[in-house]
């Protein structure tokens, strides 16, 4: 059939025979062509635009981080044979005197009208760092020692030229008699910029400069050993069960249902369920990472039993059908044989779901995960806080410097979330088998 | 103390399988009868029956026992029949305290005396707890390790040990479902009994203070929840105005145009948007979207409000492009060959094979998906925790701030939590029906694609 009737083909009465290289058909053709390349140039768009929030994302991020890669420091030389320490009661010295004799010292030509400016240049904490590195080493006692502690945030700032030195006095955070004593300082070379260690072994603080994630590292590392322990055995349980052993009826399907659903219930909702149901009934103490995990671990249990059906999925019957021959019971058969080939599928997967369960925040924040912490949590049943909740105390927090950490503890947390990944990679490649 | 016990528990355990795998291997090496198990399983049965037993019991007296204690040592407490809830929330948080030695003043002398009787019986508590378990542990490990014998089949009961751990496992999913329901259907219970039931669903005044004293001006505060729920509906919309057109253009040419080289390379990429945690994103928004969308308010001469429903919906919309990209690619992918082969032998191009037949045969697969990132789009809490508005505000204007359900979830059960005032209880409300709306569009969801999907 070589007659084809066009609705839209001008010229082109029924019956007739369609002259393709007229000018209206070529328009036509051109019309239709121009379409299909729009249409791919959407798709091209989506794409790149998509892609490049990515990379503007990942670049801010590393940009605002960066500032807080290196960290102010001052070296401070403290004469401690004068101070007259008690060695027996070092807690009671005054060691606010102390460090303020201390920062005289550095820059002696400070007059008493500047002192305030002075003291202010130094973190607010500065008393309680020597404080703590006489009493870790008792040595010091009656020796002059020295000291690195770092900058207060807004010379921190004014170092990494984060604000300019030529607006006007009162927009901002320095004033000028600040930035001179500050010069003075560089000039004298006691000032310097190493990197940032601070930020990984330090606790919370409510000074930015002295802030750190060694609380949230350790709060999330318990948090996900947690989730792991309950979720891990209690998923491949489940998984095994409804795959190998559950009778098909009501009972199995209404599991099956619950399961996909539970996938999809917001974060949100958990944190709910563990507040009236681990705190409220059960008399669990708020913000610990033992009730974190077990919330996140409900989170994560779908997840697992999903992974392991499907992995359980891929072993070839015959595998199972040669076991059950040779004389093996149905749990040998499994646990000998299927288990253990589906294993790498299982943990590929399992990392991967811990990795998302890491950055869970929401239900963290309504088990009261996101308390003000300064020390690091010494187990399961003290109050602590997670990267993700540490992420979002700083990022509510008004000073400046926490901009800077905030980003830097993006950072950390994505780096966490790569190697989880890479693992996970790693493993897929390494030991999964293809049928 | 709990620890140690366990770890305990689990030596125990040990030395009594390794006892029971000797003596299960005395048996076959006499070679007197046939034994039927292998002595692995004898030792895994005396294992079973020393640990499990005693570490159920440690773990429901764990749950239990710290709320007891709290109960008996409250109600020996005088004039304790005179508190509210929360007086007495916070009469025992300074026991408690005082228990530990944490105090910053000094207590009262009832409380130094309940603090007293408090110690006592916590040490009461887990003196008892340890005889008990050791005595369910030395009870089970005689059993255990006495049953080893050559007719004893240790494996089947292994076996039935095991399946029913798998069952419990397996009923746990149920377990945290009916934990939900029942959790906030309580709680929501105990809002409705305090605001009426219609003031809820139709109020459309959402102000949840709370009076501080009884005789305050405006200090009743309102629970209506419509303006909560426009505002979800607007962000949520909002999001899905980004991420429906760009997640399914990238699908269409990811899985139409693009070489299979480049969509090795750009489909990963993809997915680590979906992998990026959701804090990370409401921090990119308040940093970066939110002054952006300012700028562009006030170019435009709107003005827009800081925390700007625009900017946690784009972002959150962001967030979701991977999500509705891979169902639509899915979708795209499960439609038959020969309909797009059909398209092509009739003289379509690339673009008309795509719009007339691929979309539309897909059309309920990608429909489902986009009711799916609608529900997750509903349920995202961190993004617009950190950049929307907490005033509820029924407005479209996409520059100003609404709230949405998540939000007020969070911000009312951030700082002082007590059960016994509107403010706590309403955020259960809110919690119930953000999961029973999740939880239909889910199901209708799943319901449209199963049913469309039979035709090919």
């Amino acid at each position: 059939m070589t007659d084809i009737s066009l609705h839209q083909g001008a010229g082109a009465a029924p019956g007739d025979r369609v002259d393709w290289k007229s000018g209206t058909m070529a328009a036509r053709r051109k019309r239709r062509y121009g379409a299909d390349s729009r249409l791919r140039l959407f798709g091209m768009g989506a794409i790149a635009f998509a892609l490049g929030f990515l990379a503007i994302f990942l670049a801010t991020i590393v940009h605002t981080a960066s500032s807080a890669l290196t960290q102010t420091m001052i070296r401070v030389e403290i004469d401690l044979k004068e101070a007259n320490l008690d060695p027996n009661n070092l807690m009671e010295a005054d060691w606010r005197a102390i460090s303020r004799d201390a920062y005289r010292k550095l820059l002696p030509g400070v007059g008493r009208s500047e002192e305030k400016d002075y003291f202010s240049l130094f973190t607010n904490n500065g008393q309680f760092l020597i404080r703590d590195a006489v009493i870790r080493n008792p040595a010091m006692i009656g020796q002059t020692v020295t000291v690195v502690i770092p900058m207060s945030d807004p010379l921190d700032q004014l170092a990494k030229g984060l604000f300019d030195r030529a607006l006007p006095e009162d927009q901002r955070r320095v004033n000028d008699i600040q930035i001179d004593l500050y010069d003075q300082l560089v000039a004298k070379g006691v000032v310097s910029h190493p990197f940032n260690w601070g930020l990984l072994f330090n606790n919370d603080s409510r000074f930015p400069e002295l802030a750190g994630l060694a609380g949230g590292l350790v709060g999330t590392f318990y948090v996900v050993f947690v989730c792991f322990i309950l979720s891990f055995p209690l998923g491949i349980g489940a998984a095994i069960y409804l795959e190998e052993f559950a009778p098909k009826n009501r009972w199995t399907d209404l599991i099956e249902i619950n399961i996909n659903n539970l996938a999809a219930v917001p974060s949100v909702v958990f944190g709910l369920l563990g507040l009236a149901v681990f705190i409220g009934w059960f008399g669990l103490p708020r913000s610990v990472p033992l009730v974190g995990g077990m919330v996140i671990a409900l989170i994560n249990l779908p997840t697992i039993i999903i992974v392991t059906r499907a992995a359980l999925k891929q072993v070839p019957s015959s595998i199972r059908e040669a076991a059950l021959g040779v004389g093996a019971s149905k749990h040998e058969a499994i646990f000998h044989h299927m288990l253990p080939l589906a294993m790498p599928t299982i943990l590929t997967g399992t990392i991967i779901s811990l990795a998302q369960a890491i950055g869970e925040t929401a239900p963290l924040l309504l088990i009261g995960m996101n308390a003000f912490i300064t020390s690091a949590p010494g187990g399961m049943l003290d109050a602590a806080t997670t990267l993700p909740t540490q992420i979002y105390i700083w990022a509510d927090s008004p000073e400046r410097g926490f901009v800077a950490r905030t980003s830097a503890a993006i950072m950390v947390l994505l780096v966490c979330l790569m190697l989880m990944n890479a693992i996970a990679i790693f493993l897929r490649q390494r030991f999964e088998r293809r049928w | 103390m709990f620890a140690t016990v366990l770890l305990l528990l689990a030596v125990a355990s040990f030395i009594v399988a390794a006892l029971s795998y000797f003596k299960a291997g005395r048996l076959t090496a006499q070679g007197r009868d046939k034994v039927h198990s292998r002595p692995v399983y004898h030792a895994l049965n005396a294992a079973i029956w020393t640990g499990i037993p005693a570490f159920m019991f440690l773990l429901v007296w764990g749950l239990v026992s710290g709320s007891i204690v709290d109960t008996v040592v409250m109600s020996q407490v005088p004039g304790i029949e005179a508190l509210s809830d929360a007086q007495r929330n916070l009469l025992m948080s300074e026991i408690s305290q005082t228990a530990e030695g944490r105090t910053f003043t000094a207590p009262r002398p009832g409380v130094i005396a309940a603090a007293e009787r408090l110690k006592e019986l916590q040490y009461i508590s887990q003196a008892a707890m340890v005889v008990v378990a050791a005595s369910i542990a030395v009870f089970g490990a005689f059993f255990g390790f006495r049953v080893v014998a050559s007719r004893f089949r240790a494996r089947h009961s292994v076996e039935r040990s095991v399946t029913w751990f798998m069952l419990l496992a397996s009923t746990i999913a149920v377990m945290t479902t009916v934990g939900i329901v029942v959790s906030l259907v309580y709680e929501a219970a105990a809002f409705f009994a305090l605001v009426p039931f219609w003031e809820f669903f139709f109020g459309l005044r959402w102000e949840p203070q709370i009076a501080i004293r009884a005789d305050q001006v405006a200090g009743q505060g309102a629970f209506g929840v419509i303006p909560v729920l426009f505002g979800t509906v607007v962000i949520a919309t909002l999001a899905m105005a980004v991420a429906v057109p760009i997640g399914v253009l990238s699908a269409i040419y990811l899985t139409e145009y693009a070489t299979p080289r480049f969509r090795s390379f750009a489909k990963p990429l993809l997915e680590i948007l979906a992998g990026i945690p959701t804090v990370v994103y409401g921090f990119f928004a308040v940093l970066t979207v939110a002054p952006l969308v300012r700028d562009l308010g006030v170019s435009l001469g709107i003005g827009a409000s800081p925390n700007s429903a625009l900017a946690a919906g784009a972002v959150m919309g962001i967030m979701i492009i991977p999500f509705v990209s891979s169902i639509s690619d899915d979708a795209l992918a499960a439609v038959p060959r020969s309909m797009r082969e059909g398209s092509y032998a009739l003289g379509a191009t690339r673009g008309e094979t795509i719009t007339k037949v691929l979309l539309t045969a897909a059309l309920p697969g990608i429909v489902g998906g986009v009711l799916l990132a609608f529900s997750k789009a509903i349920g995202e809490t961190m993004i617009v925790v950190m950049a929307a508005g907490l005033i509820a505000k029924m407005t479209l204007n996409p520059f100003d701030a609404v709230t949405t359900v998540t939000v007020q979830i969070v911000a009312l059960l951030t700082g002082d939590t007590e059960f016994d005032n509107p403010k706590t209880l309403a955020a259960f409300a809110l919690g119930l029906m953000l999961f029973l709306i999740t939880l239909g569009l889910n199901l209708i969801a799943l319901h449209t694609v199963r049913k469309y999907r039979e035709r090919y």
